[in-house]
């Protein structure tokens, strides 16, 4: 189907239709139960899913295919959400307009950057994006003000030319991102008994971009073009000596995930139509890193996976505070109850971060594929109790870097 | 020319910094071969041995003095540290007042505890693994350490004082000939330059002139001979481990008095450090050193306004952009050794 294998074909359709229902499957609590403090299913949090789930995608294309890690994605991020925003300003609040914009922008400085950068390979790759990026940010919140806005962040203004559509509303408020005429705002709200379920414009305009997105992702991996990236990784100089000229790939692999990570940018000001030099700073770099290593860097549907779970517990996670945490343990003895919300306050609301770190090293030690080895590895243990353990095993420790 | 000098003193202090954490940074790699992402994290330690130092020193108990009286006529309640109570008044505010200095003391020991324990838990593991499994599993550890910290301390920057002996300023210009009060320079960023100048001749006299030393260079220029030497060099490096870790703390716990602590100042010097590293050339420890203060000063001279009014921006921009030149045209670095992480 489409060009893909049955197994691709089946992961594709899988994730389809898991965008397509996301609203459903992430809140699965009645909206007026205890346990509802861990629905994801409004627009906000979802539309953040989708966006990062596309930046790790393309993040993914770059390192887990040809291994080099780049410590400066998010440079990208920063210079499509500005580009973005600036076409809102000059010609008008069509998404789609900002979204092609973000793309062509960032992967203009894909280019320029992954040229530079990708004459050196290993560390040296990394401390060059890393500085590519720390520039472009330091240049952003400094001298670029003009076209950035410094540390306010680019925002839409009432003297703003918009040609292709009104500098003001006839009310006087600002225009809102729309995708010909439908609001990315607009969310409809369905009631079935004690459950509530948003549906919103913006999520839906983001689910297209993933899927396509996540629909050439397969085709990259299981193209000619994947395999070379996969014969960069696993034996750069070989390739050389083969008289194969490896920059050509590894250029256009980089400018692919900057794509990405455009798109991302692009997306994110079309909820939300404002950029800040912050997005482009090295820790964001590293969060898309976290996602993508957590997921399962190399594989199809890892960095996704990372992704959703990294934003679903900074949202939900840092939510959790002492008083919930007392109402949940209220059965127990007084001491003990005390004693165990002292024990778990750190890791929760605003320490989540050190609950990730843990996590993040726990995988980078004990999993390097990352939660999709972790699923594999279950699966192994559940069928070992079969005759032919040992065919399964062999089979479980080639698929990993799938 | 006044000018010339000014930046150049300033920048030998934040220049100092780098030189220190590049120069641990560097002896880490050049003994295990590892990058360590963590290294920025250990700075921040030592800086925060010296505010632990300074909540242990000042832990008070509250004693009512009647010879002052409040507003409404009663004895006054006043808190007293303990360690006025154990050394008396005057000894007892003079450790307070010097709680830094005596906190490089203290940060030693944890420093090459945190250092050796950390070697010896995590990184012992990684050794065999691709590089970027180390930068990653370090990385990890700096997020986790930052946040233990951030837990244990709270996310606001904690005012560290220098000794009141060395606040204010020291009229530099005057011995140089120039008018009074033309070159003035703080007296702890003086020290702290001193200080690291030290630190890094300790570092260089060790390797170079004791056995120990002697045993380590070789394990860094070929580690399975020494081994079938019958020496135990892992052990020796686990050892190096711990002083790269106290280096680090040392200068943290120095800097204190110049940037008030807080959680993520180990990333901010980290990500310099790195191109420091690179800038030096991977594995060369004099290398480390010569692009810390290098880069310091030229980062220093880029922030003097006739620099900024010529080219906008460049005070931010100015490392970065010597370090991809470097890169790209000295692919070793300023000094780095062959056959180390050449691609």
């Amino acid at each position: 189907m489409l060009g893909l294998k049955k197994k691709d074909a089946t992961l594709f359709l899988i994730v389809v239709a898991m965008v397509i229902f996301a609203p459903f499957i992430l809140n699965p609590f009645p909206s007026d139960s205890s346990l509802a403090q861990f629905n994801a299913g409004y627009p906000d949090l979802m539309q953040r899913f989708l966006i990062f789930g596309i930046f790790a995608v393309g993040f993914n294309i770059l390192f887990g295919l040809t291994g080099y890690l780049s410590f400066g994605h998010a440079a990208f991020l920063g210079v499509g959400s500005y580009a973005g925003v600036w076409m809102f300003k000059l010609l008008g609040m069509n998404v789609l307009l900002a979204i092609v914009s973000s793309v062509l922008m960032s992967a203009i400085f894909a280019v320029v950057i992954g040229f530079i950068s990708l004459r050196r390979s290993g560390i040296y790759f990394s401390i060059l994006t890393l500085a590519f990026a720390q520039m472009s940010y330091a240049l952003a919140y400094s001298v670029l003000s003009g076209i950035t806005n410094g540390e306010t962040g680019l925002q839409l203004s009432h003297n703003d030319p918009r040609v292709l559509g009104e500098s003001v509303n006839a009310d006087g408020s600002l225009p809102v991102p729309n995708f010909f005429g439908i609001e990315m705002r607009a969310t409809e709200t369905l009631n079935l008994g004690p459950w509530s379920f948003d549906f919103n414009a913006g999520y839906y305009v983001c689910a297209v971009f993933m899927i396509l997105g996540f629909y050439l992702a397969i085709r990259i991996f299981r193209s000619p073009f994947g395999m070379m990236l996969r014969a960069v990784k696993s034996n750069q100089q070989r390739m050389n000596y083969t008289g194969l000229n490896t920059r050509p790939y590894t250029l256009a692999a980089f400018v692919i995930s900057g794509m990405y990570a455009g798109l991302a940018g692009g997306l994110m000001v079309s909820m939300d139509p404002l950029a800040g030099a912050e997005r482009m700073l090295w820790t964001r770099s590293g969060e898309v890193v976290l996602m993508t290593i957590l997921g399962g860097a190399g594989t199809l549907i890892g960095p996704v996976l990372g992704a959703g779970f990294i934003k679903y517990f900074e949202n939900i996670f840092s939510k959790i505070n002492d008083n919930v945490l007392h109402g949940w343990f209220a059965f127990m003895p007084d001491g003990l109850e005390n004693a165990l919300v002292w024990l778990i306050h750190p890791f929760i609301g605003k320490g989540w971060h050190l609950t990730l770190g843990i996590l993040f090293m726990l995988v980078v030690i004990f999993l390097p594929g990352g939660l999709v080895e972790g699923g594999q590895r279950i699966r192994g243990l559940f069928r070992r109790s079969g005759k032919d353990a040992a065919k399964d095993n062999a089979k479980a420790t080639k698929h990993p870097a799938e | 020319m006044e000018t010339l000098i000014i930046q150049l003193l300033n920048g030998l202090d934040k220049g100092s910094a780098y030189a220190l954490i590049a120069l641990g940074l560097t002896l880490i790699f050049g003994t295990l071969g590892v990058v360590n992402f963590a290294h920025g994290a250990l700075f921040m330690i030592g800086a925060f041995c010296a505010v632990t130092l300074n909540r242990i020193l000042t832990l008070s108990h509250t004693v009512i003095d009647d010879t002052q009286k409040d507003f409404l006529g009663n004895p006054l309640k006043v808190e007293v540290p303990y360690v006025n109570g154990i050394f008396g008044e005057a000894a007892g505010n003079f450790i307070i007042d010097w709680t830094v200095p005596l906190a490089i003391l203290f940060a030693i020991p944890i420093m090459v505890a945190v250092g050796v324990i950390m070697e010896r838990g995590l990184i012992r593991h990684f050794y065999k693994r691709p590089h970027a499994d180390q930068i990653l599993v370090t990385f990890g550890l700096a997020i986790v350490l930052q946040e233990i910290i951030k837990a244990f301390y709270g996310a606001n920057p904690i005012p560290t004082p220098a000794p009141d002996a060395f606040k204010g300023s020291f009229d530099f210009g005057v011995l140089l000939g120039f008018d009074p009060f033309t070159v003035i320079y703080p007296y702890w960023r003086l020290i702290y330059f001193v200080f690291s100048m030290i630190i890094i001749g300790a570092v260089f006299a060790f390797l170079q002139f004791t056995t120990f030393g002697m045993v380590v260079r070789a394990g860094m220029a070929d580690r399975e001979t020494v081994g079938l030497l019958g020496i135990n060099i892992d052990k020796r490096f686990t050892i190096m481990f711990g002083i790269a870790a106290a280096v680090a703390g040392l200068a943290g716990v120095m800097y204190a008095p110049i940037n008030s602590p807080n959680y993520h100042m180990g990333m901010d010097f980290l990500v310099l450090s790195f191109v420091v590293v690179v800038v030096g050339g991977m594995g060369s420890l004099p290398g480390a050193v010569l692009a810390g203060f290098l880069l310091g000063i030229l980062q220093s001279f880029a922030s003097m306004s006739v620099v900024i009014e010529t080219i906008p921006g460049i005070n931010q921009v100015v490392i970065y952009l010597v370090a991809i030149i470097i890169l790209l045209t000295r692919p070793r670095g300023l000094m780095g050794r062959k056959g180390v992480m050449e691609d």
